[in-house]
């Protein structure tokens, strides 16, 4: 998928937090940089020692949302984590995503509750709409969709609304 | 393709003599369109464990079917009380997938709208808040006076509630005549009404007593559990999108943000109220200083966005809602993913509630503003 | 006879209620129910009295089922007060209520729930669909979690269309389904 960095005048704060990442070489990659906005892409094995690296060197300590993207085409779902940051200096406002792609055949990715715990309820409303599975989450399973639901996540674009046009 | 489902499970649980597990149900004064299942033990709470979703209606998946005009109303009604913030955010990532600049008057309006919204929201959470602790007045009056300030929107916006008005482009349409002298006259009665408030029920012996110390989340825990909103700022923190990211024009108006050091249910209902006020010095000083020109950059129905992400977010009512919004270069999103405040806040629901008494629950739940339908999207 | 006082007492009250310095048209409708309800009155006294304990103090179930609830704590609130029609919010348990008022959309997790609630509630009862979710699905009617109309799950006496329907329709809805009562054989 193509990523475009909207904004050529990139602000030295950014540039300075995905200079850091270079550290990692091939294991982290800058998707794009725009104001604010940083995103870098993580392979599974990886994830959790770049998270433990975002939460105690960056001091990013809070996340603010995990999204699951289903992108039938090259059957793989991409989960992106949001991290904020409260106390860490000068790093207010600034969102890091760190994303992930697996493979629609086999979705698990280690959960990161015990590094940032307020990851919990979105780890699990993904888990239930896209059927990813994050492996040490202690409770996933039923969340909101209901008790009763046997189809296949809703998230999912083989999962098509009836009686709608076809979707983006 | 065979993808391992989550199980579904029955909960099951060997019945003991001293636990009682009680379901607050969708059908309960006290829980709203939400149900948690608490473990009492004589007086004492000693597990929680929410069940949301009575209201998930797929606002997600409905956008990605629809262009980014279309799904407004789709959104928008994902949260009823707080219609603008909802959708600024929204908006302002499909401004930015598709290049656009909204004009410097379209932003004012969508400030004035914006708070004007908030001391709404805010004054049915303190309806609510009355009548869970039992004062009835408190119910009656904050909802008289809410319609007051409908009746405001209304005039700009053109419906009650559901009025549409932040569109990606800009706004609808412009300030009627006689819109600022109505507006200053509405916010003069609400301010002598907010005095009225803190002598009914913010001094009331009872409610101090019903929520001092009671409930109380810790700094480093409201951190770290990721809570947003009033909840954060009583627990001492000083964040708040709008003087973290400032959009619009936030960054040339003043005004204060409120924390406390106090961390509990108390310190939440004091930011509300104090909030309510900075709203309106906010509204007030937008009316004075807005320019003239247009409200509006024309977009069209089926405009296409550029291929890319983009992440916005934006104070709301109850903390910080942000949009991630993916498009494949197309005329809707490819994917739109909503982190309500509410839904970061139920996590603070049972760290909050494991150790308190039976009776402290309708305050410390409802001090949450954990608006349900808004959570579930 | 009992039936005759009480529909004597009605009429009096009937026109000594507004002004008395009204006259022309307002004075013949006046007249006009009168008539009727002590025809009423006297052809079945029972069934006049049951409806008439019935019509004014309808009791909803405190269920909030999606955003309309707004509109109806708006209902409930000062300026369009409800309870001048009976219509009180019984905070108390639903084995006291008579009607349920569906706010908005029903999905498909909280559909069971509304027909356990509606299994409870005791003879009568009725069911106002209020909002456009409930009566067609409104703008969710294509979700995957929406149920398409109410009208599958409960029984509906009054729909109230709207997104989220004015305050004032949702009292209009209560004045209909009071004439509806007031007209009905009792169960």
């Amino acid at each position: 998928m193509a990523e475009s960095a909207t904004g050529t005048d990139v602000p030295s704060r950014e540039q300075s937090i995905s200079s850091e990442f270079s550290q990692f070489g091939e294991k982290a990659k800058v998707a794009f940089t725009k104001k604010n906005r940083l995103k870098v892409m993580v392979r599974r094995e990886d994830l959790v020692d770049i998270a433990t690296f975002v939460r105690q060197k960056l001091m990013f300590d809070h996340c603010t949302n995990v999204t699951g993207t289903d992108f039938p085409k090259e059957k793989e779902l991409e989960i992106t984590y949001h991290f904020g940051s409260t106390d860490g200096a000068g790093l207010r406002g600034m969102i890091l995503s760190l994303a992930c792609r697996v493979p629609s055949g086999d979705p698990t990715l280690p959960s990161l509750i015990s590094i940032f715990p307020s990851a919990d309820y979105h780890e699990r409303e993904t888990a239930e709409m896209i059927g990813a599975i994050f492996t040490g989450h202690p409770k996933l399973g039923r969340f909101m969709l209901p008790e009763d639901w046997s189809d296949i996540p809703p998230m999912l674009k083989a999962y098509r609304l009836p009686g709608r046009l076809e979707a983006e | 393709m065979s993808i391992p489902l989550p199980s579904s499970g029955l909960l099951t649980e060997p019945i003991s003599e001293d636990k009682l597990t009680v379901s607050i149900g969708p059908q309960h004064p006290g829980a709203g369109h939400f149900r948690f299942m608490i473990t009492v033990e004589g007086d004492t709470i000693t597990d929680c464990v929410p069940d949301p979703g009575y209201v998930h209606r797929g606002a997600e998946k409905q956008t990605e079917y629809r262009n980014y005009v279309q799904s407004i109303p789709v959104l928008e009604r994902s949260s009823l009380t707080d219609v603008t913030n909802i959708i600024m955010p929204f908006c302002m990532a499909a401004e930015e997938l598709m290049g656009v600049q909204i004009p410097p008057r379209a932003k004012y309006l969508r400030m004035i709208m914006s708070e004007n919204q908030r001391i709404i929201s805010h004054l049915y959470w303190l309806g609510i808040q009355g009548i869970f602790l039992g004062h009835s007045t408190m119910f009656m009056w904050p909802l008289g006076d809410r319609d007051v300030l409908i009746d405001l929107g209304q005039m700009l916006g053109g419906a009650r509630i559901t009025y549409s008005y932040v569109i990606p482009g800009g706004v609808r349409n412009d300030l009627p005549s006689g819109f600022k002298d109505k507006a200053f006259k509405v916010y003069d009665y609400l301010e002598s009404r907010l005095k009225d408030y803190e002598r009914m029920f913010f001094s009331h012996p009872l409610f101090l007593k019903r929520t001092r110390g009671v409930g109380v989340l810790p700094r480093d825990e409201a951190i770290k559990l990721g809570v947003v909103g009033p909840v954060l700022r009583a627990s001492d923190v000083r964040s708040d999108v709008r003087i973290d990211e400032p959009y619009n024009f936030y960054d040339e108006v003043d005004f204060e943000v409120p924390t406390f050091k106090e961390c509990d249910t108390y310190a939440r209902c004091m930011v509300h109220l104090i909030e309510m006020r900075q709203s309106m010095r906010i509204i007030r000083q937008c009316l004075e200083k807005m320019p003239q020109g247009p409200v509006r950059t024309k977009v069209t129905m089926t405009q296409r966005a550029a291929a890319g992400e983009a992440y916005s977010q934006v104070e709301a009512s109850r903390g910080a809602m942000s949009f991630h919004v993916i498009s494949t270069g197309g005329p809707k999103p490819y994917r739109t993913k909503i982190s309500v405040p509410s839904f970061r806040n139920l996590i603070a629901l049972p760290r909050l509630l494991i150790g308190s008494h039976v009776a402290d629950m309708p305050a410390i739940y409802w001090s949450l503003d954990y608006w349900p339908v808004e959570a579930d999207r | 006879m009992v039936a005759e006082q009480v529909g004597a007492s009605a009429s009096e009250q009937k026109k000594q209620g507004p002004a008395s310095g009204r006259d022309g048209p307002g004075l013949s409708i006046l007249v006009g129910k009168a008539k009727e309800v002590i025809q009423q009155a006297i052809a079945d006294p029972i069934t006049y009295l049951a409806n008439w304990g019935r019509t004014y103090s309808l009791w909803p179930v405190h269920l909030e089922t999606a955003c309309c609830s707004i509109e109806f704590g708006a209902v409930s609130g000062p300026r369009f007060d409800a309870e001048r029609f009976g219509v009180l919010e019984a905070f108390g348990s639903l084995r006291q209520c008579d009607l349920i008022v569906v706010h908005g959309t029903v999905t498909r997790k909280m559909a069971p729930r509304l027909r356990m609630i509606y299994d409870q509630m005791p003879e009568p009862k009725w069911v106002i669909a209020m909002g456009a979710c409930s009566i067609t699905g409104g703008v969710y009617f294509d979700s995957y979690n929406v149920l398409p109309g109410v009208d599958q799950v409960v029984p509906v006496d009054v729909y109230v269309p709207g997104c989220p329907p004015r305050p004032e329709m949702l009292v209009d809805a209560f004045i209909l389904l009071q004439d509806k009562i007031r007209n009905s054989n009792i169960r």
